[in-house]
C-alpha cells in the first residue's frame, strides 16, 4: 500500500471573524495526481499555501511528506516543487541561465538539459526570458519547479492563458510526471484539465470539502444522470412505451424544455431522457424505432462531464447556504 | 558558511550582476549616471584649486560621486530590484526552495559591492587621469573601510525601505524622492563651504549620505590629516545600518503587497 504524501485533518484558517478554511480534510497518496477544485474565494489558495508552508494555520493537523510545513526546515523544501499561480521569472536572463541559477538552490538538482527537454524548452535555451510567449514562460515556471527533483509538486493553475494546443502539450508533460513518481497537487479552474490528469478530485466550497473521489464518484454524489436524446421526428413521444414517455422531456428548437404539444408535428424538437439505465433505455428506444421503420441517426448519449458535476455540486452547496456564510 | 553556501552565493552573485548589467535602466542609473554627473560638475564649476595651496576642485567632486555610486548601487538599485522581485512573486518562490534567505540576498549585496569597487576605481582613475586628482595611498585603508561600511549600511537601509514601497511601479520614483533631496544637502554634488547655510549641514548631518560623502572626501584631501580615520562618520553610518538591520529582521516581506 502506498503511503500518503499529504495528510490533512480538520484544517482551519481564520482571519478575524471570517473563517477562510473551515475544517478541511485532504489525503494525497504518493505518486498520485489530485485535482483541488473550487470557486474563487473558496479557500483553495489558502489551503495550498498552508501546505506549502507560506501561511500558518489556526487549527488542524497537517503532514506534508511526513512533516508539518509550519515548522519544516530547508531539508523539507528540497523535496517539494512549487508553481505559483502568478510569478514572473527575471526577463533579462536566458532560459538556461534561469534554470542554472535555480538549480544551484538545490543539493541534488536534475541536469539542466534534461529539465529543459522535459518541459519542451530545449530549443529555447539561449532565448531571453523576456522574449518568451506566455505559454513558454509557464513551461519555464514548471522547469524551475522540477529542477530540484521534487517528490511533491504543487501546481497552481499551471495552464491558465494557454491556447488549446499548448494546454494539451502541458497535460502530456504533467501526465509524464507520473512516470517519474512525482506526487502532484493540481489546482485548476479547467474541468477538462482535472478530468484528463487527476486520479482523484477534491472540491472545496466555502472553506469545506463538499465532494471527493474520482470523476465518476463525484458524478454519482451530484446525482447526475446520463442524457439520452434524439429528434422527436425519428421517434415521437406518442410512440414511446408508457414508462419511457413518462420519463421523457421535450426540448424546443432553442434547447429549452417545452411541452408535449411542441413535439413531433412541429418539427425537429428533441426528446431527452435522463437515466442511469443507459443500455436498457437505448435498447427500448431502438426497438420502437425498428417497429416504426425509422433510423435514430440523431441519437446522442451524453454522460455528465466533470464540469456538469462540479457546477451541480457547487450549486447544491450554494442552495444549502454554504457559500453565503 | 559551508562550501555549498559559498557556491550558491557565487552563482547568485554572478546572475545578479548579469541582471544588473543587462537591465538598461538599472545599469544607467548605477553606472552611467554617476559618470555623467562627474563630467557635468567639473564642466559647470571648473577645476580650479580649492585654496591657493589646496587640491583641485575635482578632488571634492570625485569622492562625492563615489558616495553617489554607493547609494545608487546599494540603496536605490537593491531596493528597486527587491521590490520588483517581491511583487512578481520571485521572492515567494525562492522562499519555497532550500536556499538560505541571506545567501539569496547576499547575491544582491555582493553585486552592490562589486559595483561600488568598480565605480570607486573608475572615478579615482578618471579623476587622476583627466582632472589631476591626487591619489593618496596613505588613505586607501580608510577609503576601503568607508566603502565597506557604506555598502553594508545602504544595503541594509535599501532592504528596510522596501517595506515602505507598495509596488514595483512606485519603487523608482519613491526611492529617488528619498535620495535626490538628500544628495543636495549631503555634499554629494557640491561640497559644503563656509557659506553653506547651517540648516543645510544640520539636516545633512542627521542622515547617513553626508557622513559617507565627508568620509570619502577625507580620503582624497592631501591637507586633511584629521579625516584620514573618520570614526564619527563611520559610527553615524553604522547606527543607521543597525536600524536598517533591525527593521529588515522584523518587517521584511517575502510575499507581494499588492
Amino acid at each position: 500500500m502506498r503511503s500518503s504524501a499529504i495528510e490533512v485533518t480538520g484544517l482551519r484558517k481564520a482571519y478575524g471573524a471570517h473563517e477562510a478554511v473551515a475544517g478541511v480534510d485532504l489525503h494525497v497518496e504518493e505518486g498520485e495526481i489530485l485535482a483541488f477544485l473550487g470557486p474563487n474565494g473558496a479557500g483553495k489558495t489558502t489551503t495550498v499555501e498552508i501546505l506549502e508552508g507560506f501561511r500558518t494555520r489556526t487549527a488542524g493537523e497537517v503532514s506534508v511528506l511526513g512533516q508539518d510545513p509550519a515548522s519544516a526546515g530547508l531539508d523539507w523544501r528540497e523535496r517539494i516543487g512549487i508553481v505559483l499561480q502568478e510569478s514572473q521569472p527575471e526577463e533579462y536572463l536566458t532560459v538556461a541561465e534561469t534554470v542554472i541559477m535555480w538549480a544551484a538552490y538545490f543539493p541534488a538538482p536534475r541536469p539542466v538539459a534534461e529539465v529543459l527537454e522535459l518541459v519542451g524548452l530545449a530549443d529555447h535555451r539561449d532565448q531571453r526570458v523576456g522574449r518568451l510567449s506566455g505559454g513558454q514562460r509557464r513551461r519555464l515556471d514548471l522547469a524551475l519547479a522540477l529542477v530540484g527533483n521534487p517528490e511533491l509538486l504543487f501546481l497552481d493553475e499551471p495552464t491558465t492563458g494557454f491556447d488549446p494546443t499548448a494546454r494539451r502539450e502541458a497535460w502530456a508533460m504533467i501526465d509524464g510526471l507520473r512516470d517519474l513518481g512525482v506526487t502532484v497537487l493540481l489546482t485548476t479552474h479547467y474541468m477538462d484539465e482535472a478530468q484528463n490528469l487527476a486520479d482523484r478530485i477534491s472540491v472545496i466550497a466555502a472553506g469545506q470539502i463538499i465532494a471527493k473521489g474520482t470523476a465518476a464518484d463525484l458524478a454519482e454524489a451530484a446525482s447526475l444522470q446520463t442524457r439520452i436524446s434524439w429528434n422527436a421526428q425519428e421517434v415521437p413521444l406518442d410512440e414511446l412505451p408508457d414508462q419511457l414517455r413518462a420519463a421523457a422531456t421535450v426540448f424546443d428548437l432553442a434547447g429549452q424544455p417545452g411541452d408535449s404539444s411542441t413535439s413531433a408535428a412541429e418539427g425537429p424538437a428533441r426528446l431527452a431522457i435522463f437515466t442511469n439505465e443507459v443500455t436498457d433505455t437505448v435498447a427500448a428506444l431502438l426497438q420502437v424505432a425498428g417497429r416504426l421503420g425509422h433510423k435514430v441517426e440523431s441519437l446522442e448519449v451524453q454522460t455528465p462531464t466533470l464540469e456538469d458535476t462540479y457546477l451541480a455540486l457547487i450549486g447544491e452547496a450554494d442552495r444549502a447556504g454554504g457559500l453565503n456564510r | 558558511m559551508n562550501t555549498r553556501g559559498l557556491q550558491q552565493l557565487a552563482t547568485q552573485t554572478r546572475f545578479d550582476f548579469v541582471l544588473l548589467w543587462r537591465n538598461p535602466l538599472a545599469s544607467f542609473f548605477t553606472v552611467v549616471l554617476p559618470l555623467i554627473f562627474l563630467f557635468v560638475l567639473t564642466a559647470l564649476f571648473g577645476n580650479d584649486l580649492v585654496t591657493p595651496v589646496g587640491p583641485k576642485l575635482a578632488s571634492r567632486f570625485v569622492p562625492g560621486i563615489i558616495a553617489l555610486s554607493v547609494v545608487q548601487a546599494a540603496f536605490v538599485n537593491l531596493a528597486i530590484v527587491t521590490v520588483f522581485r517581491r511583487e512578481t512573486s520571485i521572492l515567494k518562490r525562492v522562499r519555497g526552495t532550500p536556499i538560505r534567505p541571506w545567501v539569496f540576498m547576499g547575491g544582491l549585496v555582493a553585486t552592490a559591492y562589486a559595483v561600488i569597487a568598480l565605480m570607486a576605481v573608475l572615478m579615482a582613475l578618471i579623476g587622476w587621469a583627466v582632472y589631476d586628482v591626487d591619489l593618496l595611498w596613505k588613505t586607501v585603508p580608510s577609503l576601503i573601510v568607508t566603502l565597506v561600511i557604506g555598502g553594508a549600511v545602504f544595503c541594509a537601509l535599501g532592504l528596510a525601505f522596501t517595506n515602505l514601497v507598495p509596488n514595483e511601479t512606485t519603487g523608482p520614483p519613491f526611492l529617488n524622492l528619498v535620495v535626490l533631496p538628500l544628495y543636495f544637502v549631503s555634499d554629494v554634488y557640491v561640497p559644503a563651504t563656509d557659506d553653506t547655510p547651517q540648516a543645510i549641514t544640520l539636516i545633512g548631518d542627521i542622515f547617513p549620505i553626508r557622513h559617507l560623502a565627508v568620509a570619502l572626501q577625507g580620503s582624497f584631501d592631501p591637507l586633511s590629516d584629521k579625516s584620514i580615520w573618520p570614526v564619527t562618520n563611520w559610527l553615524v553610518m553604522a547606527a543607521w545600518g543597525v536600524a536598517g538591520v533591525l527593521i529588515v529582521t522584523r518587517w521584511f516581506r517575502w510575499t507581494p503587497r499588492s
